[in-house]
């Protein structure tokens, strides 16, 4: 079956209807990972979004039960250049088309993704509509891509209750994990570290955060414009003004600058890969990270008197982290969780034990 | 940080001639690390004994010493030269062994030279087998259950703990020479024992054999505060087993899920990390297919050809960045060229397929054993990129130039399934097309999978291939189908020939809907950043990113030159490395380019080589990665619309396609097709030289092995047999009877000849050979070459002298008549290349390659006359007389220049190692002196090639036409105190004549024999020459291959062997001094 993909910009990409046959507005964005396809659908900061794949050949190694990032797929669309008929992999349980369907999410394959991946980086992220229909009004469509606005995602994708993970090994700490979106590996990383993690809905008030006996807390990553969550930031602030040890990652990280008075901002086409350089000013080097966010905090609008800028983009220079004047608090807008992606600078989830009180 | 201070004169090693295992990769990595280097202000000393390089050019080093690569020679030169440092790293094994020898015995201390990049520590701890499973070990980085062994009874005994099969792996040698895979006692016994003789310290590893696990390769960079990065991850198709060189290889990794690919990249980074590595290098996994289970096979802590695919592969520019990090800087500091937005600290990420091929040499060489395993087999390589698997590999096969242009090779479709079935387990260079041929026949990727290890995925991919056969074999494919075929890689000649059409009517159909392909750019980075860089492949996609840039300057075709700015010039390259066609050719159409370039013009490749410079992406203006196929041609030619194209400089390969090209109305700048076809038309350059009054041999063409012995009767024997329109003397052989002639035929015939086959009278004389450049009306000869072997051995294998030393004046007088004379008639316009024979006291003409030839770059770098340079300008319509080098004879340097073949005979068994009419020869060296003596002497030491001491052993066994003239060569040796020896035949003729010599028993006599002293280890020359034939029962064969697996050795042209005895007894080593040519 034929499928199209329509840009707000007007443009129309004709193609090969994969996944789903439903219709589907969303905003598009593209990722540039060349493996990693399961992690990232399952990725909650994907939500709202339909991902342009810029590695040609996906579904290579097919889908299993191990590799999802959250309960469920996050992402709205997927577009892709090629889609392997079938997996092949000795964890394979299925292929990613059958997933696609069974999730009733809607893909495209055959279409330039070269071509869409540069409109994207050129023209911005937009909003896109997947659909099978032969045919349809373009007017129409696009009045609809120019309404839609991806709002309330962290609503959607936060946890309804909280659930808690045992530790991994011997129990040393019991840290409490914002889910404003939080992917398992994150909630991973933290438990084979010796914590017992609790994970809290999005709207779980300070208090009883800070009544509840953790350790330390995690602000989660989560999709969405971080401005949004003012509630949240509300929130977040009190966090702060207690001695909690704090990590933000993400979106958690935004939360936090904006808790404390920076303001973030739009990127142009947002960083989503798994190859981004980033400097530690501290350790002085340089290392490969894993990101996904379209937003970031504004260098200038941080105030030297509450943060200094710990971690910097190498591509565009933008922050990448923040440590607080505040003891134990700090952030990363990049993933040193990284699923998918390079697990060079899991050495700050160490620091973060570290601020709870455990050796390096 | 910044460099290093105190950084002002650095010396490279470069990697020497090319043989299998060590090819144009390194002069590629070596020229852009020169060229990093200037850029700093450096001056650059470089050493490589291989003249057909381009980093051995005056434009990229401040010094050039082509001088053995030898710790005698390169010590001399640090003395001339003091450079404050050297570079080890970027000259394969080749220079990093010699690096460390200069470390280890002191020179490099005593002259206070620093080692840049990786220390000599790290070094040892990467490539000692034991120091590398420590270090291993204690990073808890998992190896293959091995010992480091040294004799063969350590062998068998750890092998008999572990049990078989087990590889052998011999330490410190290139492409795992001496390598195998041992299945029993029996074997092992072999192969250890083999290895251990071929290793620099007599160490071999056993291991645990895991042939059929995954074999993943990183390609990761560090720096000296401990920066990080992995420019690229590769799968090798074939499984472990292959030797990587030989394997079909994908990057990146197509079947890893992200949780292996982090896991192994993560592992590749602690590796570089813990052997403190500054600088690139490439790390080797084994990944069971079937788990997380995985083993660190390999590291090389260097510049690798790998490293040279990975820069191709994502246009990260490896070689450059690793110099830059030997200086000191840091990868944060270092600039990203592709995008010159970003930093070298970033990881390339790729949007596109890409595939390497090996190429094989069993097309020259078909009787070798065609197997593959840990021993590396491939002279070169191609690599296609393509947007999904299909397409790059069917773009890669194309690009091999091999009989085979698609996924079905003749012959396969008329075995038994049985038969194919049996032909899979067999590994080989053809396995892809019998696997493909199991698909045909309904073989289940997983029951294939189960015999080659293949991934299934792989197999999925080959699956859709046969698939798409299937459909445009029910008859010529509507628009869809077409569609989809373009996009999966199929060319319209093999549509045409599934479909029972014709290539013009499918492109024809192709054209009237529409189905065009477009050009991508590699970018480093999948289109995140804007980027620049002019290097492209195609595509059937919708965007076409060539086109921003693309302005025509056609419709001007002729010698009415466009105005500069608007010439724009196609360079066609040389493809693979192969015997008979190797980097020459790059450096000539390098050269061409950057003549092109001065002279204003806008220049465009296309090649497939990713080991060569001229792939490099600042090379042209515009890079085309490409088939050189007419239709992948033909679509860069509609992109661009050239003014004109060059065909003379990338070989066989580019002059093959003159005609392709004038047919799409391309103007071939140069020569024209017609005259290209004029010196490789039998009939039409008879009647040439006729008209020129030049004689040649007596010779006819035939089609028939009847028509063959017909025409070797009226000329008389011996003749020489062969195909036209080969490079290389491929196929060629000397008859002397009919029997010859009847199993030459059956050979030459075994492919399907277009061309008809020569059959020329054999003159046995002295053979000479020029390289011109014709103008129209003036020629210019640099030099003329003399050959030490007599007519009879293919001239590429030949010891080349200039200037000559037996050319009387009259006879050079008619060389330069007979050159201008037959460029003429031809109407050669730029290079020219003939070969005669002084035979009678007569010059013959033997052939003429109106095209540039594997003596240019030797040539050009001895005399000083810059012959590419000068030839393009020609080219273009300047005339010789205002170029400054005036016309005729150009003066005779002062300087002796030997050029000596280097061969690979130790990869390849089975291969007779007797010289002949066809060339064997992978690469050359070039020995300089004030003297013949010595030039030769220093060619001899370059190509590690020894003539026996004082009381030194020989065994002469020679063929009845040789017995007169070895008589004196065998008492030169006697008279210098070599003990001789020779089998009955030959001993009764020299002890005749009053030489002391004992006999030996033959191969096929009772033991002890001529075969036990040789494996004894006590003979260090051998002077055999073979009788004609290809018989590999004879005993000639077996002693020449006993000699190669010892060795020892051996020389089969009785001039080779006079010329070594001229060195022993007419120069001294003491006496070599290093020449820099730049002062030439």
């Amino acid at each position: 079956m034929k499928a199209t993909l329509i840009l707000e910009n007007g443009m129309v990409f004709r193609g090969e209807s994969i996944g789903a046959t439903v219709d589907k507005v969303c905003e598009m964005v593209f990722n540039t990972s060349m493996a990693g396809y399961q992690e990232l659908l399952t990725d909650p900061s994907y939500a709202g979004q339909g991902v342009v794949m810029s590695y040609p050949l996906i579904g290579n190694y097919g889908v299993n039960s191990e590799d999802n990032e959250s309960r469920q797929p996050w992402v709205e669309a997927l577009v892709v250049r090629h889609l392997s008929p079938r997996g092949s992999n000795f964890r394979c349980e299925g292929t990613l088309n059958d997933f696609l369907k069974e999730h009733n999410i809607p893909g495209i394959e055959g279409v330039d993704t070269r071509a869409l991946t540069k409109i994207l980086r050129n023209q911005g992220s937009m909003n896109g509509m997947l659909t099978c229909a032969e045919h349809f009004n373009i007017s129409e469509v696009l009045e609809k891509l120019r309404s839609y606005r991806v709002t309330k995602t962290v609503e959607r994708v936060t946890r309804q209750a909280s659930e808690t993970f045992e530790a991994i090994g011997t129990q040393r700490f019991h840290v409490a994990v914002m889910d404003y979106g939080v992917t398992q590996h994150v909630i991973d990383c933290l438990r084979r570290r010796g914590c017992k993690v609790t994970a809290l809905p999005a709207s779980t008030p300070a208090q009883e955060v800070l009544s509840g006996g953790y350790d330390g807390v995690m602000l989660s990553n989560g999709p969405g414009d971080p401005a949004e969550n003012t509630v949240a930031i509300e929130e977040v602030r009190k966090l702060y003004d207690s001695d909690l040890p704090i990590f933000g990652l993400c979106l958690g990280h935004q939360l936090l600058a904006l808790a404390t008075g920076a303001k973030t901002g739009k990127l142009p086409y947002g960083h989503r890969g798994g190859n981004l350089p980033v400097r530690d000013l501290e350790k002085g080097r340089v290392f490969i990270t894993s990101q996904n966010h379209g937003y970031a905090v504004l260098t200038d609008t941080v105030d030297p008197a509450i943060a200094e800028i710990s971690h910097v983009n190498v591509n565009d220079g933008s922050c990448e982290g923040l440590i607080y004047k505040r003891t134990k608090c700090f952030s990363t807008q990049f993933h040193p969780e990284a699923n998918a992606g390079p697990k060079d600078t899991e050495y700050l989830f160490d620091r973060f034990i570290e601020f709870m009180g455990g050796e390096q | 940080m910044p460099m290093h201070s105190g950084i002002k004169k650095v010396l490279v090693l470069g990697s020497g001639p090319i043989i299998i295992g060590q090819a144009a990769e390194f002069d590629y990595a070596g020229t852009q690390a020169c060229r990093a280097l200037k850029e700093e202000g450096l001056k650059v000393v470089l050493v490589n004994s291989n003249p057909a390089t381009i980093m051995t050019d005056k434009d990229i080093a401040d010094h050039v010493y082509i001088e053995p690569l030898n710790v005698a020679s390169v010590t001399q030169i640090i003395e001339k030269e003091r450079p404050d440092s050297i570079l080890p790293t970027l000259g394969g094994q080749t220079g990093l062994n010699l690096a460390m020898a200069l470390h280890e015995d002191g020179t490099l201390a005593k002259y206070g030279v620093r080692l840049l990049g990786t220390s000599p520590e790290s070094i040892r701890k990467a490539e000692d087998r034991q120091g590398f499973k420590d270090c291993m070990e204690s990073i808890d980085q998992p190896c293959v259950t091995s010992d480091v062994v040294e004799s063969v009874a350590d062998a068998v005994a750890f092998a008999g703990s572990i049990g078989y099969p087990v590889i052998v792996r011999p330490a410190y040698t290139l492409g795992g020479t001496g390598g195998g895979i041992a299945y029993d006692e029996a074997s092992l016994r072999e192969i250890a024992d083999r290895g251990i003789n071929l290793s620099r310290v007599g160490q071999v590893l056993i291991e645990r054999c895991i042939s059929g696990w995954k074999e993943i390769e990183f390609e990761v960079m560090r720096d000296s505060v401990g920066n990080v990065i992995t420019i690229c991850s590769m799968e090798n198709v074939d499984p472990v087993g292959v030797h990587t060189g030989d394997s079909i290889v994908v990057a990146p990794t197509q079947t890893l899920a992200n949780k292996e690919f982090q896991m192994l990249r993560s592992a590749a980074l602690e590796i570089i990390s813990a052997l403190e590595i500054e600088g690139g290098c490439n790390v080797q996994f084994a990944l069971n297919p079937a788990s997380y289970e995985y083993a660190v096979i390999e590291v090389n802590p260097r510049v690798s050809r790998s490293s040279a695919l990975a820069s191709k592969a994502t246009g990260y520019p490896i070689a450059r960045v690793a110099a830059k990090v030997a200086l000191g800087y840091t990868l944060d500091e270092i600039p990203n060229a592709i995008t010159g937005k970003t930093m070298a600290c970033f990881e390339p990420t790729i949007d596109y397929c890409v595939l390497k091929l090996p190429r094989l040499p069993f097309d020259k060489f078909t009787t070798a054993s065609r197997t593959l395993g840990t021993q590396m087999k491939a002279t070169g390589e191609v690599m296609a990129i393509g947007n999904s698997f299909e397409s790059a590999l069917l773009k890669a096969i194309r690009s091999l130039e091999l009989p085979v242009k698609s996924l079905k090779m003749d012959g396969l479709d008329e075995l038994y399934t049985e038969e194919i079935e049996d032909r899979m387990k067999n590994v080989d260079d053809q396995r892809l097309f019998v696997v493909a041929e199991a698909l045909r026949r309904g073989f289940s990727p997983e029951r294939i999978n189960a015999i080659t290890k293949y991934d299934v995925w792989f197999l999925d991919r080959l699956l859709q291939i046969v698939k798409m056969e299937g459909k445009l074999e029910k008859g010529v494919p509507n628009a869809d189908v077409l569609r989809q075929a373009k996009d999966m890689g199929f060319s319209d000649q093999w549509i045409a020939q599934l479909s029972g059409s014709t290539a013009g009517d499918i492109r024809a159909l192709r054209e009237a809907h529409g189905i065009r392909p477009v050009f991508k750019k590699v970018d480093t980075c999948a289109g995140e950043f804007d980027a620049d860089t002019p290097y492209y492949y195609s595509t059937y996609d919708e965007e076409n990113e060539a086109d921003d840039s693309t302005e025509s300057s056609a419709d001007q075709g002729g010698y009415h030159l466009p105005p500069v700015p608007k010439r724009k010039v196609l360079v066609l390259g040389s493809g693979p490395i192969r015997i008979g066609q190797g980097i020459e050719f790059d450096y000539c159409s390098v050269h061409s380019v950057w003549a092109l370039k001065k002279l204003g013009c806008e220049t465009i490749i296309i090649n497939n080589n990713p080991e060569t410079v001229s792939t490099d992406f600042d090379v042209a203006d515009k890079l085309y990665f490409e088939p050189l196929t007419a239709e992948d041609v033909a679509a860069v030619v509609e992109q661009e619309k050239p003014w004109g194209a060059v065909v003379q400089f990338g070989g066989q390969t580019a002059i093959k396609l003159a005609q392709a090209l004038t047919d799409m109305g391309v103007f071939i700048l140069g020569t024209s097709a017609d005259g290209v076809d004029a010196a490789e038309d039998r009939e039409r350059f008879d009647e040439i030289l006729n008209d020129c009054r030049i004689p040649r041999a007596k010779g006819s063409t035939v089609f028939t092995t009847e028509e063959a012995l017909n025409a070797a009767h009226e000329i008389g024997y011996p003749v020489l047999v062969r195909p036209s329109y080969v490079l290389g003397g491929q196929g060629m052989e000397i008859a002397y009877s009919d029997r010859n002639i009847v199993e030459f035929m059956k050979v030459i015939n075994q492919t399907v000849q277009e061309h008809p086959i020569l059959v020329d009278k054999y003159l046995m004389g002295r053979e000479v050979e020029v390289d011109g450049i014709f103008d129209g009306e003036d020629i210019l000869i640099p030099g003329i070459m003399e050959h030490v072997e007599r007519a009879g051995i293919h001239s590429g294998d030949s010891i080349s002298v200039y200037p000559p030393l037996h050319i009387e004046e009259k006879h050079r007088q008619t060389i330069l008549q007979y050159t201008r004379d037959l460029s003429k008639a031809l109407g050669v316009i730029g290079l020219v290349n003939i070969q005669f024979i002084i035979y009678n006291d007569g010059v013959y003409v033997i052939e003429v390659n109106p095209r540039s030839s594997r003596t240019i770059p030797y040539i050009s770098k001895v005399t000083g006359v810059p012959v590419i340079d000068l030839a393009t300008r020609v080219m273009l319509g300047e005339k010789l007389k205002d170029l400054g080098y005036g016309t005729g004879l150009y003066q005779e340097s002062k300087y002796f220049a030997v050029k000596m073949p280097v061969f690979s005979f130790e990869k390849l068994t089975d291969v007779d190692t007797g010289l002949g009419p066809e060339m064997k020869s992978t690469g050359e060296v070039l020995g300089l002196a004030e003297d013949f003596p010595h030039a030769m002497r220093k060619a001899f030491k370059g190509a590690g090639l020894k003539a026996p001491k004082e009381g030194g052993r020989a065994i002469i066994t020679v063929k009845d036409e040789d017995k007169a003239e070895i008589v004196d060569i065998a008492r030169g040796f006697a008279q210098m105190g070599v003990e001789l020896y020779a089998t009955a035949g030959t001993c009764q003729v020299l002890v005749d004549a009053g030489i002391d010599c004992k006999p030996v028993a033959r191969v096929s006599e009772a033991h002890p024999n001529i075969s036990d002293m040789i494996a004894s280890g006590t003979v260090d020359l051998i002077i055999n020459t073979p009788t004609n034939g290809r018989r590999h029962e004879s005993d000639g064969f077996k002693i020449r291959r006993m000699a190669v697996e010892h060795s020892v050795a051996c020389v089969t042209a009785i001039d080779t062997a006079r010329a070594m005895l001229t060195v022993r007894a007419q120069s001294r080593s003491a006496e070599l001094r290093p020449i820099d040519i730049t002062e030439i």
